[in-house]
């Protein structure tokens, strides 16, 4: 009888299945995921300050915010879209369903390949979005382990949750649900304004943090504008662990119901 | 040592619950409604074996391939694949195996030659010699010019034999297919089975569904006649058309309605059995070529006009139709 595969193998396998796909539709992947928020750049970060509507000094706290815009809804579609496409009529999923793994990996392999996607497109969009806004007094790349590591949580929290909208939102509701979820999870992420803005608002103020993207643009502020003032740091990592744990088991289980009839 | 059955189903039993509970309709008294998919299923198959599941479709046949090949979940009862439990050692068992679904499901994202080199890379074959092998299938399937093609410009018949170059490429000991012909050609078909024979002349073992009676008549070594998720009978194609009672079928055409001939019929000496169905006389007969001639002649005798003669031997169907009332397809 064969030996077993070993499992890491085979997770690597499967990751490099997603990568090569990945890698292939890259143009479309950035141009769906960060054309919005760097339009979102050329208005607010170039066009009103130099019509004199919006402060100089707003570029600083919207770049972070854009960039937490970008990896989230990246991780989020990186994932959620493909789980769509693979559990639809035809299960294209069933070929790595069936790779000698547990499914509990195979769902795992989803989420890390929606984080490296999602660290590609912040990449991508730091520098164009810094290009478009030009010098920005208070930014600053001196912090680049934190920024990694904002961006590794970030992408996190964002790929489990497309984890368990792909599985678990019957697909003719998907197009309304990422209207009702996605639309405001920016609009109130605090990606536009700085979370301690809200001060006057006490009630929307504690009311935006069930959202993961306030806590992910509050540690790109801490980590790109750590001069300004930004939420605490042990709040946003146990934030953002809380909510990614929380996220993978409502969304592994969706994922394990899909599979396994 | 005695190798353990290639499979085996111990009283094995699945209920669907549909809608699945939690998605009713709020205020809806009625609790889900129960569908029994399958209902203490035995099976027992040989390593090596060519085995058939027949049924008419809803019989239970693609939900115990499901079990066996860890995707669907046994409500109750306990199945085995080479001797291992797919719910307790579900990774062992997708190890063994290779499945070709009812409805060709490659990766459409990838090319037809990549969809072979990363299935055999998820099971840990390198990639050299995943090539290699996956180039060799292509070959054999008759599709190695359409390696770098997209899945979807393939024709039906092409992806499903890409399914089957998959399911082969990790070499399984076991290979389980999901009526494996549905919605082929003719040829197409003739030259599947030539695949699979070869496939099980190498020594492996093969489960197929089908609800073509032909195909597991001619390919089966045996045959499980499944329906609505039961066992009916299990044996060599060839015992179990022996089983098929009352001989010969022969139907009779007849002009304007077959109800008087019954009784005329059943009086023949020879016919086991007679029916109508409208201008359709249907006669069950040891001896159908002496009964025939003589049974027109009588008919013509009395004015009737025979318009259309149709034999159809001891088979499969008649089996089925015995043992269930009802056609298979």
């Amino acid at each position: 009888m064969r030996a077993p595969v070993p499992a890491t193998r085979v997770f690597l396998a499967l990751l490099a299945r997603d990568l090569r796909v990945a890698r292939r539709e890259i143009v479309s992947f950035l141009v769906r995921t960060t054309l919005q928020p760097l339009l979102f750049v050329v208005v607010f970060g170039y066009l009103l300050p130099r019509m004199g509507f919006v402060q100089a000094g707003y570029g600083a706290a919207l770049l972070p915010g854009i960039l937490g815009i970008s990896l989230a809804l990246s991780s989020l579609q990186a994932v959620a879209l493909p789980m769509m496409a693979d559990f639809g009529w035809t299960r294209e999923i069933e070929d790595r369903l069936l790779a000698p793994v547990p499914i509990r990996l195979i769902a795992a392999e989803k989420v890390v390949a929606g984080v490296i996607q999602g660290f590609v497109a912040a990449l991508f969009v730091l520098p164009v979005a810094r290009l478009i806004m030009g010098p920005i007094e208070a930014l600053s790349f001196a912090h680049a382990g934190t920024l990694l590591g904002i961006t590794l949580l970030g992408s996190l929290a964002f790929s489990t949750l497309g984890l368990w909208m792909g599985t678990g939102i019957p697909p003719q509701q998907i197009g309304l649900m990422f209207s009702m979820i996605v639309a405001p999870m920016i609009f109130f992420g605090c990606a536009y304004y700085p979370w301690q803005g809200l001060t006057p608002l006490p009630v929307v103020k504690y009311a935006v943090l069930v959202n993961p993207l306030v806590f992910v643009a509050e540690g790109m502020r801490g980590a790109l504008t750590p001069g300004l003032p930004h939420m605490p740091w042990p709040l946003i990592v146990l934030a953002l662990l809380v909510m990614s744990a929380v996220l993978w088991t409502v969304g592994y289980r969706s994922f394990a119901r899909r599979a396994i009839s | 040592m005695v190798a353990p059955p290639a499979i085996e189903t111990r009283a094995l039993r699945k209920v669907y619950r549909t809608p699945p509970p939690g998605m009713l309709p709020r205020g809806k008294a009625a609790g889900p409604v129960e569908i029994v998919a399958l209902d203490a299923l035995d099976l027992q198959v040989r390593a090596g074996e060519f085995f058939g599941l027949l049924g008419p479709n809803g019989a239970g046949k693609t939900t115990t391939l499901g079990i066996l090949t860890t995707r669907v979940k046994a409500t109750s009862g306990a199945a085995f694949v080479a001797g291992v439990d797919v719910v307790t050692d579900d990774v062992a068992v997708k190890q063994r195996i290779g499945v070709v679904p009812q409805r060709p499901n490659a990766d459409r994202s990838l090319t037809v030659l990549e969809n072979l080199v990363f299935h055999a890379a998820y099971f840990g074959i390198p990639r050299p010699d995943a090539t290699r092998k996956a180039l060799a299938l292509l070959e054999s399937i008759g599709i190695a010019d359409r390696g770098g093609a997209k899945v979807d410009q393939l024709s039906g018949g092409q992806q499903q034999r890409l399914m089957i170059a998959r399911a082969l490429i990790h070499d399984p000991e076991i290979l389980f297919l999901d009526e494996p012909t549905v919605g082929l050609d003719p040829q197409a078909r003739l030259d599947l089975w030539d695949l699979l024979r070869g496939m099980h002349r190498e020594g492996r073992t093969i489960v197929m569904t089908t609800h073509y009676m032909e195909e597991a008549d001619r390919l089966c070594e045996r045959v499980a006649i499944v329906d609505r998720g039961r066992l009916l009978a299990c044996d060599t194609p060839r015992a179990l058309k022996s089983r098929a009672p009352g001989g010969t079928l022969i139907e009779l055409t007849l002009e304007g309605d077959a109800a008087q001939a019954v009784e005329q019929a059943r009086g023949h000496p020879g016919v086991l059995q007679a029916e109508a169905q409208g201008s359709v006389l249907s006669v069950y007969a040891e001896r159908p070529g002496e009964v025939l001639a003589q049974l027109i002649r009588r008919l013509e005798g009395s004015g009737r006009i025979v318009h259309d003669i149709h034999l159809a031997p001891p088979s499969l169907e008649t089996l089925f139709i015995s043992l269930t009332g009802r056609k298979l397809v």
